[in-house]
This record gives structure tokens, C-alpha cells and sequence, in this order.
């Protein structure tokens, strides 16, 4: 009934390539900012924080980094997890050598010394396709793993090999370290999520999205009208980059807090995020937040019911979850292979037509 | 065809034809043992239509190739606009003004009817990631003026009500209408057509005969074309290479090529005897 493009005039090509055409979206996604930035904050304890809001929000980023690379670009990549590490040791080492400098710029360099590192993997893109270029982006994921396992260097010769986060501060207030308020990660998470969302979403509804996605739709046909593969598909590698290493260095910094390469960088990572992305659907940007948070939820969804509501054993419920994610996730698959934002997408066009589908 | 000099020449309905804008000399292209173009020279001049036509497997489409950079002549030489073509890649020529279409469609299935034309201004759209992720200053600009350009090809090729669909649910013959709107959005200086009618109904040959003409006309593109429809190539093309295995075998105007013995047996069959 409110849903309607009726009425809802463009005067102007501006206008009408917004991100959010339909009035009522905008005005949704207004009241989500506000709510995000303006109420969470002041109602979240430290369990959501850690259970919910940090792995959603740094899941996100991480899954639209990948959906760039897998949904709008084609290029299917499993070193993602790799990549994750990258962000991560990059963010370790500069906060331990520049001290005095904000880990807002840590941040956002780690991000793109990630590009730079995956720009290097992407250049296999350019000879092969598809399932062989996940299999050459396998070898990232190993390599990078076992490299930050293997060179002092990375973890400042520390004793467990592990690197942990030293405290440090944005405006005097401690984002990382164990002094962290949990509003504070969550806000510091949050500006990075909305950043890398708008800026993800400008690339894609411009000129880069429309290079990207005439690779992936036909190569051939993209390199005749003018598309220059190699700059689009490394370009492509090098975005994806920097969201995933931003994510990387957030879930260490801010997250974890202390990280062992191979635990939390692994290949489930690469997996985990490769999933979020399918399921949430390929190329979306909202698909990205959608399947992060469905496999970020649900566990702990099933988790409070199973343990919580009908008071079962902890590790019988672990499992159980397993069992249930995974049924879940081919069921969705089956019932809608374009994913959670094509369930979205099919559910605006049905609302547009409320109540009068004829 | 009458008075034709080094300047061009004058059609039949009046229209001024320009000097030589490309021109091929003596293109040999083989896969291997199979030669599939050879020795073949012939130029194509500012504003005209240039049909190709031949049997099936007579190399028609490997010219196209040929021009657009795909495949890379083993002998002979493209001229274009007055200088020797170096061996360039596909995206290089495009850059340079020579767009095409083909024959079986290759429009990008994924994206809107929108997206797909604007794609087609790659040429013409310059701004750096950088400028496009904030979406302001030269990339915001680009995209709206842009836009201006790709809305008048849409409106010119009647799409406008199919403009925000995605292309894999349209019907044959307007895919084949926006994948000649993703060409033209490119303003080139040539279009090639590889066979822009094939697996048409007359009705919808008749729209795209109308469409071609009017680009030439109102645009003033130069244009070669692949067609089996005789009927079609006869109305349509200022002047006609014919090809057989390979071999360039009649070139003209429609009504010389007509005439032309070799052609006809070329596709009526000659009699062994």
C-alpha cells in the first residue's frame, strides 16, 4: 500500500540513479541509520556486542568484499580467510610501529595493503576461469596462512605466535584492548560497515560495477566493446581486497582482540564468507548483509532456543545446530538459488502491486 | 555506382559518400591448414553501408574478426583512417571507434537494458575509482551526461518502456535491438553487423532495415554489415563484397554484384560437367 513508485516523480538522471529510487526504501533506510547509530548503542550489553553486532557488522564487510569479486566480477575466490589475515597482520604491525597514529588509518591502510596482496593472487584471473581460479586462490588461502605461521617477522617473534591487539584509542575512547566499552567497538565497526556499504554501492551502479559485471555475464563480449579485462578484473580484485582486509584487521583488532593465524583465519573463513555471499545472493550489496546476518544469527538463534528455551545439553544443541544451519541452507538453496535478496527483490515487486496484484 | 574518385562518391538517393575510412589489403588469415580468408582486399568509405555476403563458411564472420581485433591476420595489413594498423586487442580497437554486434546475441544477461547501452559508452566514460566510489565530482558528472546520450539512443530504437528490465527476460528481436543500442551508445566511427536479422520474421527485418537506414542517415555512421537476406543486403548497402571459401569473388554495387557470373554461381551452383 506504501510501497509505490506511483506518484514518486524523477525530474532528473541523478534522481533516478539513487541507490534508493522507491521513497519509502529511502525513508527505511534513514530510520535504520538513525536506530543504528542513535539507539543500539545505548540499549547493547556486552554479550549482543560480541555474540551478535561485531561478527554481523565485520561479516558484512567481509561478504561485500567477496561479492564484488564473486558476484559482480565472476571470479570465484576461496583465500578469503587468507585475505582476512592479511588485513589482520597488517593492522597488528602498524599499530605496534606507529603508536601515535589513529587505528582509524591502520585500519583503512591494512585494507589496502589487503588490496595490494590480492591484486597479486587476482593475476592468475587473467589466464583461468572458474573452478580453476578457485583452486589457484586455494593456494592463497594456504600460503598466507602458512606464511603468517611461519615468519617471525608477522607476529613479532612473540612466543605462542599469536598477535594480540594492544589498546588504543579514537577521541580518548579505547576501541581495541580489554578496556573496550562494547558500545564503542560497535560504533567504531559500525562507521566502517556503513562506509564500505555506500562505497560499494556507488562502484557498482557506476562505470566499475558496469565493467565488472560485463566480465562476468561474457568476457569476450565485454573486451569487444572496450572493456579492458585485465584492468576490470584486477581492479575488481583489488576492491574486494580492501573490504576483506578491513574486515580482517576489525575482526582481530576489535573483535578477537588476539588472533592464531590458522584458527581464525582458516579455510572454514573462506568458506563461511563464500556461503554468506551465496546465500544472501550475488551481486547485492543488501544480499551481503542479508547472508551475513542469517549465518550469523541463526547459530546463536538456535543456540538460545536449544540451550536457553528447552534447556538442552550444551554439546548435543552444538551439534544439533550444525545439522539444522545445513539443512537450512539447502532448502534455501533449493527453494531460491538467487538468494536471500531475491526472496527481497520478489517480495518488493508483489508489495508494489498490494492489494491489487491485477 | 557512378563518378567514383579518391574523395568519394555520390549515391543513387543522393547521399555524399566520404573518402576511405578503413581499407584491408590483402588479408590472409589461416587456423592452421584451413585458410580461411584468403588474399582478400577491399575498403570500406566514410558513410556508406558495406555489406558482406557469402555462402555459409565463406569467412564473413573471421572478417569481422578480423577488423574487430579478435582474430590477427597471418598476412596483409588493416588501414584505418589513413595509418597501418599495429596488431591490437579487442578492447584497444574498441577504443578507437569500431563497435560491432553479433550474431548470436552477446548482450550481458545480467544487467538492465540500461546498463547494458550505458556499457556501450566505456569510450567516452573516464573517471577513477576513486572519484566513482564517493560518486561525486567527474564521476557523477560522466554518468549524467552520459546518461543524456543513452536516453536519445533509447528513444531513437524504441526501448524506452524496457529500459530498467533485465535483459535476459526480453524476447529475441529486442535483444537484438539493445545490443544495436550498446553499439550506437559508442558513437563509432564504424559499426560492424554481424548478421543484425538472422532469425527474424519479415515484420521485425522491416523494423531493423528501417533502424539501420536511419542510423546511417541521422548519425552518419559508417557501417558494415553481414546479411543472407538478399533482398535485404540489395536495398540496404551502397556497395557489396562478395565472398566464397575465402575468397573475395564480386565487389560492387548491388546492381554490378547482381550481374556478376561468379556470384551466381557461387549461389546457385554451377553445372560439373
Amino acid at each position: 500500500m506504501f510501497y509505490r513508485e506511483a506518484g514518486d516523480f524523477k525530474t532528473s538522471y541523478t534522481d533516478d540513479s539513487q541507490t534508493f529510487p522507491i521513497k519509502f526504501d529511502r525513508y527505511r533506510y534513514y530510520v535504520v541509520l538513525v536506530l543504528a547509530f542513535a539507539v543500539v548503542p545505548f540499549v547493547i550489553n556486552d554479550y549482543w556486542v560480541n555474540a551478535v553486532f561485531l561478527p554481523f557488522l565485520i561479516y558484512s564487510i567481509a561478504a561485500i568484499g567477496l561479492n564484488i569479486l564473486v558476484g559482480y566480477c565472476g571470479q570465484v575466490s576461496l583465500g578469503t580467510g587468507g585475505f582476512m589475515a592479511v588485513g589482520a597482520y597488517a593492522v597488528y604491525k602498524l599499530m605496534v610501529a606507529f603508536p601515535e597514529v589513529s587505528i582509524f588509518f591502520h585500519v583503512i591502510l591494512a585494507g589496502g595493503i589487503t588490496a595490494g596482496v590480492c591484486v597479486l593472487f587476482g593475476l592468475p584471473s587473467l589466464r583461468i576461469k572458474g573452478f580453476y581460479l578457485a583452486v589457484a586462490t586455494l593456494a592463497a588461502q594456504f600460503f598466507l596462512v602458512w606464511i603468517f605461521n611461519r615468519v617471525g617477522w608477522f607476529y613479532n617473534y612473540s612466543a605462542s605466535g599469536q598477535i594480540n591487539a594492544p589498546e588504543r584509542t579514537v577521541f580518548g575512547v579505547p576501541v581495541t584492548g580489554a578496556e573496550t566499552a562494547p558500545w564503542a567497538a560497535y560504533i567504531f565497526c559500525l562507521v566502517f560497515v556503513v562506509a564500505s556499504a555506500i562505497i560499494a554501492r556507488n562502484l557498482t551502479r557506476g562505470m566499475a560495477g558496469r565493467k565488472w559485471m560485463a566480465i562476468r555475464d561474457m568476457d569476450i563480449a565485454a573486451e569487444i566493446i572496450g572493456v579492458n579485462p585485465l584492468k576490470a578484473k584486477l581492479s575488481a580484485f583489488a576492491v574486494s581486497g580492501f573490504f576483506v582486509g578491513l574486515s580482517g584487521a576489525l575482526f582481530f583488532a576489535v573483535y578477537l582482540g588476539a588472533v592464531e593465524v590458522g584458527e581464525a583465519f582458516g579455510i572454514n573463513k573462506s568458506f563461511l564468507v563464500l556461503f554468506m555471499v551465496i546465500i544472501g545472493g550475488l551481486g547485492s550489496i543488501f544480499g551481503s548483509f542479508a547472508g551475513a546476518a542469517f549465518l550469523v544469527l541463526l547459530p546463536v538463534l538456535l543456540k538460545n532456543t536449544l540451550v536457553g528455551g528447552l534447556g538442552w545439553p550444551t554439546d548435543l544443541a552444538a551439534h544439533l545446530e550444525f545439522m539444522i544451519v545445513g539443512g537450512l541452507i539447502i532448502i534455501f538453496l533449493i527453494a531460491e538459488p538467487h538468494g536471500l535478496a531475491q526472496l527481497w527483490r520478489v517480495a518488493k515487486e508483489k508489495l508494489r502491486l498490494w492489494p491489487f496484484p491485477h | 555506382m557512378n563518378d567514383m574518385t579518391p574523395d568519394g562518391y555520390t549515391t543513387e538517393d543522393g547521399r555524399k559518400i566520404g573518402a576511405v575510412v578503413m581499407e584491408m589489403r590483402n588479408i590472409t588469415l589461416r587456423f592452421g591448414g584451413v585458410v580461411a580468408i584468403q588474399d582478400i582486399s577491399f575498403d570500406i568509405r566514410e558513410g556508406e553501408i558495406r555489406a558482406i555476403i557469402g555462402p555459409n563458411g565463406a569467412g564473413k564472420s573471421s572478417m569481422l574478426n578480423v577488423i574487430s581485433g579478435f582474430y590477427h591476420p597471418q598476412e596483409g595489413e588493416v588501414w584505418y583512417k589513413g595509418a597501418k594498423r599495429p596488431t591490437m586487442k579487442p578492447y584497444e580497437v574498441a577504443q578507437q571507434g569500431i563497435a560491432r554486434t553479433f550474431q548470436n546475441i552477446a548482450l550481458f544477461e545480467g544487467m538492465t537494458v540500461l546498463d547494458n547501452v550505458m556499457t556501450g559508452r566505456i569510450r567516452q566514460m573516464s573517471a577513477g575509482l576513486l572519484s566513482q566510489a564517493i560518486w561525486k565530482g567527474k564521476a557523477e558528472r560522466e554518468e549524467v551526461e552520459n546518461r543524456e546520450v543513452v536516453e536519445k539512443i533509447i528513444d531513437f530504437l524504441e526501448i524506452q518502456h524496457i529500459r530498467k528490465t533485465p535483459v535476459g527476460r526480453l524476447p529475441y528481436g529486442l535483444k537484438k535491438r539493445v545490443e544495436l543500442a550498446r553499439a550506437l551508445a559508442a558513437e563509432p566511427s564504424i559499426l560492424l553487423l554481424d548478421e543484425p536479422m538472422a532469425g527474424m520474421n519479415v515484420e521485425e527485418k522491416e523494423d531493423m532495415s528501417r533502424f539501420i537506414l536511419d542510423v546511417n542517415d541521422e548519425f552518419g555512421t559508417t557501417i558494415a554489415l553481414i546479411e543472407h537476406d538478399m533482398g535485404v543486403v540489395m536495398d540496404l548497402s551502397d556497395r557489396v563484397v562478395v565472398m566464397d571459401y575465402g575468397k573475395k569473388i564480386g565487389d560492387g554495387s548491388p546492381d554490378e554484384v547482381r550481374q556478376n557470373q561468379a556470384v551466381i554461381d557461387a549461389y546457385l551452383g554451377v553445372a560439373h560437367d
